[in-house]
């Protein structure tokens, strides 16, 4: 089991007053500030937004499963995403998804055991006339094919 | 800076223009929309400030001219030079680029071509700027390359040629006269009625007339009203509101005021998909800087006018783009569309009369009023006016966005524009309309495009993704790909999609691993029949149109995969095997290189030959071999 990071309970309050006005609107934009602080949805935290702003856990859970950029599981120091919009299809985006399959040993939406890389994929990220691309991090990788992307991931750590 | 009068835009627009178009030192535009960083423009731009801050050079940013295949763009311009554009610039090269201008020359090896006019089409009152700095001296115009000498621009009008960061030089383009003239000199039924006039209809893909949703929306009773713009492009394969709302935000913001001041709405939402985090900053930026203008807020233009935008982003969920889901998304619920007999103009965000459009056709608003209905009403066919925003990718050459008039036909578009296919493959189906379309085929090549004439050839507009198939292609693929996509992203509240999507991905997911059996073609229509007469929505409604129309034309791949268990294009695995072709094979050893799995043998300059057992068929060979030496059987 992968140990869980800290939830800054202090952080999270002036979060949920301060930027979004203890608004349950905006839920899901909190929910999002949360999943990029701590590259997933902690329960701690989720429970936290649910006394905070008076939701059912159940609603929060329901948002957090429904939307599909939000994690319940810890993810990797370096999140893989592959493109799998049409563009990136007909252009062998699904033949860079087998082989980083098989050379990281696990199934997209997995991560790895040492936390170096989580792999996802994605279906369009508008650069369809650049594909089929693969972006880590923040990085977008254009024009790639699975030799390239299998080298690239070297870089990261 | 607060602009109250229609001579404060005048002016910033006399004092940019010189600027924009005439710059007094050495110049750079560089394509910096996600497509453009993408291919490197980033570092071009880092790389360029870095050696030429202190040369006097302005170095500056555009969004992407369209082009996206030979990005990084960067158009480069001396002063009273013409204005040259480069392709597929890099941090390597742009030194020598500007010096090259420095010096008075150019680097015609990297030259895509010159432009000749750089006004919108909003500008015709004013001189073509660049008339006497154009050069004779060979390089082709932009307006003469195939890829552009067919196209119109007007919901694209300013994307690539001003900083999209720049409220100044969208004034400069003739910026916010439209809701300057909507306000002051138009009553908001004038407003409505052009667009009624002008013909604009949706330009996500559902095409209901604009001016009529607008003018039920006013009259719905209410105390609120609320104007959302839908900038949540979820179909695959197409960008098109990304690349103006990267390159262009004010359009969208200025459409918005326009249409909010017509319904009689003082609360707008800009719902933005999560996946494009670029395009949410250029808004951020582009609503400050309204807001710090008087042309957002309160009193907008000195009119007595009201009316604010908010962002929301969505969070990765491709039913958000269907509007009752999207306006519950803007709730923070789950976003779950609901009957369509409710609607959104009487009844949307918070149970209020909403309004909403896409991005393309907010962008439109202000070329409309601005140009007259009639002028619009004059572009396109009969039913279908204006110009739609395409974005041409696959295996086509010049992949890219193109703007053309209604009509134009899908042979112009992919061999004309688009410049045919890849690698002088054959040219086998083009995908239009995103999940809920279908695959067009050779044989209607010569359709017009417009609403009606796709829909009745089983595909659809939808929001203008063209996404063209070659000989390598794989129908029945194509449809189990679509399928499992809207298997994913069906919010599971109506059991016909639920359950329906998921027994078809089933058996197309069968039929490409060689299981398909006698009868599935039939079943398959058959639940395709029921799905798409008992969805709640249009997710469901039209889910099975990819389906559909790779079994009206293209049936024979279907049979193939069942009855022969042969995928001809090489893509279901389970159907296929590669073998080199000793006819062609000459040994030049570069798939004995690239295989990952080493299932190739042969010495150099004999014939090889593959490892049946070693294969993952990963298509690797297949790509490399530069003499159609690898078959597929």
């Amino acid at each position: 089991m992968v140990e869980q990071p800290e939830v800054d309970f202090r952080a999270l309050d002036d979060l949920i007053v301060e930027r979004f006005a203890e608004d349950k609107e905006n839920l899901i934009m909190i929910l999002q500030a949360i999943n990029k602080e701590y590259n997933h949805l902690p329960r701690p935290a989720l429970n936290y937004v649910s006394t905070k702003l008076d939701l059912p856990l159940s609603q929060i859970y329901g948002i957090a499963t429904f939307y599909s950029m939000f994690s319940l599981e810890p993810r990797g120091r370096n999140i893989i995403t592959i493109c799998l919009g049409t563009a990136c299809h007909v252009r062998g985006g699904e033949r860079i998804k087998e082989r980083l399959e098989s050379n990281l040993g696990i199934a997209a939406g997995a991560t790895t055991q040492d936390m170096r890389f989580t792999l996802e994929t994605v279906r369009c990220i508008g650069c369809c006339s650049l594909g089929p691309v693969v972006t880590v991090n923040d990085k977008v990788y254009a024009r790639t094919d699975s030799e390239e992307t299998v080298k690239v991931l070297e870089e990261y750590k | 800076m607060r602009i109250t009068t229609k001579n404060d835009l005048q002016k910033i627009r006399a004092e940019v223009q010189s600027s924009l178009y005439v710059p007094s030192t050495l110049k750079l535009n560089i394509g910096m929309a996600s497509c453009g960083i993408a291919a490197g423009a980033k570092e071009v731009y880092d790389k360029a400030h870095e050696i030429f801050d202190e040369q006097n050079v302005l170095v500056a940013r555009t969004g992407c001219l369209g082009l996206c295949e030979e990005e990084p763009l960067v158009d480069i311009q001396a002063p009273g030079k013409p204005r040259i554009v480069y392709r597929r610039v890099s941090q390597d090269n742009i030194a020598e680029l500007v010096e090259a201008h420095q010096k008075a020359e150019y680097l015609e090896k990297y030259v895509l071509g010159q432009m000749k006019d750089p006004r919108s089409v909003l500008e015709d009152d004013i001189e073509n700027p660049l008339s006497a700095a154009f050069s004779t001296n060979g390089i082709p115009t932009l307006e003469e390359i195939p890829f552009y000498d067919k196209q119109l621009k007007i919901a694209l009008r300013n994307c690539g040629y001003i900083d999209p960061e720049s409220i100044e030089e969208y004034i400069g383009r003739s910026g916010y006269l439209s809701l300057f003239q909507a306000l002051h000199e138009m009553e908001p039924e004038e407003i409505i009625e052009a667009i009624k006039i002008s013909g604009l209809r949706g330009r996500g893909g559902g095409g209901f007339p604009t001016g009529i949703k607008w003018a039920s929306c006013r009259k719905a009773h209410g105390e609120k009203r609320y104007v959302i713009c839908n900038a949540d492009e979820g179909d695959p394969g197409a960008y098109m509101d990304r690349s103006v709302l990267e390159g262009d935000p004010h359009s969208i913001l200025e459409g918005m005021v326009i249409g909010a001041y017509a319904i009689g709405s003082h609360e707008g939402f800009i719902y933005v998909r999560n996946e494009y985090p670029l395009a949410v900053v250029r808004l951020v930026e582009a609503i400050k800087q309204a807001e710090s203008c008087g042309l957002l807020g309160n009193d907008i233009l000195g009119s007595g006018f009201n009316f604010t935008i908010t962002i929301s982003t969505g969070a990765g969920a491709f039913v958000c783009g269907e509007s009752t889901a999207l306006m519950r998304s803007l709730e923070g619920k789950v976003g779950r569309p609901r009957a369509k007999y409710i609607h959104t103009v009487e009844k949307g965000y918070h149970d209020s009369p909403s309004t909403l459009n896409n991005v393309e056709t907010w962008a439109n608003v202000p070329a409309i009023i601005e140009k007259g209905a009639a002028w619009y009403a004059s572009l396109g066919t009969e039913k279908s006016k204006g110009t739609k925003v395409f974005s041409l990718v696959g295996k086509v050459k010049n992949t890219g966005l193109v703007e053309v008039p209604m009509g134009t036909s899908l042979r112009t578009i992919i061999f004309d524009i688009g410049g045919g296919i890849l690698k002088k493959k054959e040219f086998k189906a083009v995908q239009t309309g995103g999940p809920s379309g279908g695959c067009v085929p050779t044989a209607l090549l010569d359709l017009p495009v417009d609403y009606e004439r796709l829909t009745q050839a089983g595909s659809m507009m939808g929001s203008g993704g063209m996404i063209v198939m070659d000989q390598d292609t794989c129908m029945v693929d194509v449809a189990r790909y679509f399928l499992e996509f809207l298997q994913e992203e069906s919010c599971g509240q109506c059991v016909p999609c639920r359950e329906g999507i998921k027994r078809l991905l089933q058996i197309l997911t069968d039929i490409c691993a060689g299981k398909g059996e006698d009868g599935d073609i039939e079943l398959l229509e058959n639940i395709s029949d029921t799905v798409v007469k008992l969805s709640l929505c249009a997710l469901g409604g039209t889910a099975p149109n990819p389906i559909l129309t790779t079994l009206a034309y293209f049936r024979d791949e279907y049979e193939t995969h069942i009855y022969d268990k042969k995928c001809h294009s090489g893509v279901c695995k389970e159907l296929f095997y590669y073998e080199i072709d000793e006819e062609n094979c000459n040994g030049c050893h570069v798939c004995f290189r690239k295989c990952p799995q080493d299932a190739i043998s042969g010495e150099k300059k004999e014939l090889h030959t593959i490892d049946q057992e070693l294969c993952s068929k990963c298509s690797i060979c297949y790509e490399a071999c530069k003499f159609d030496a690898i078959a597929i059987k």
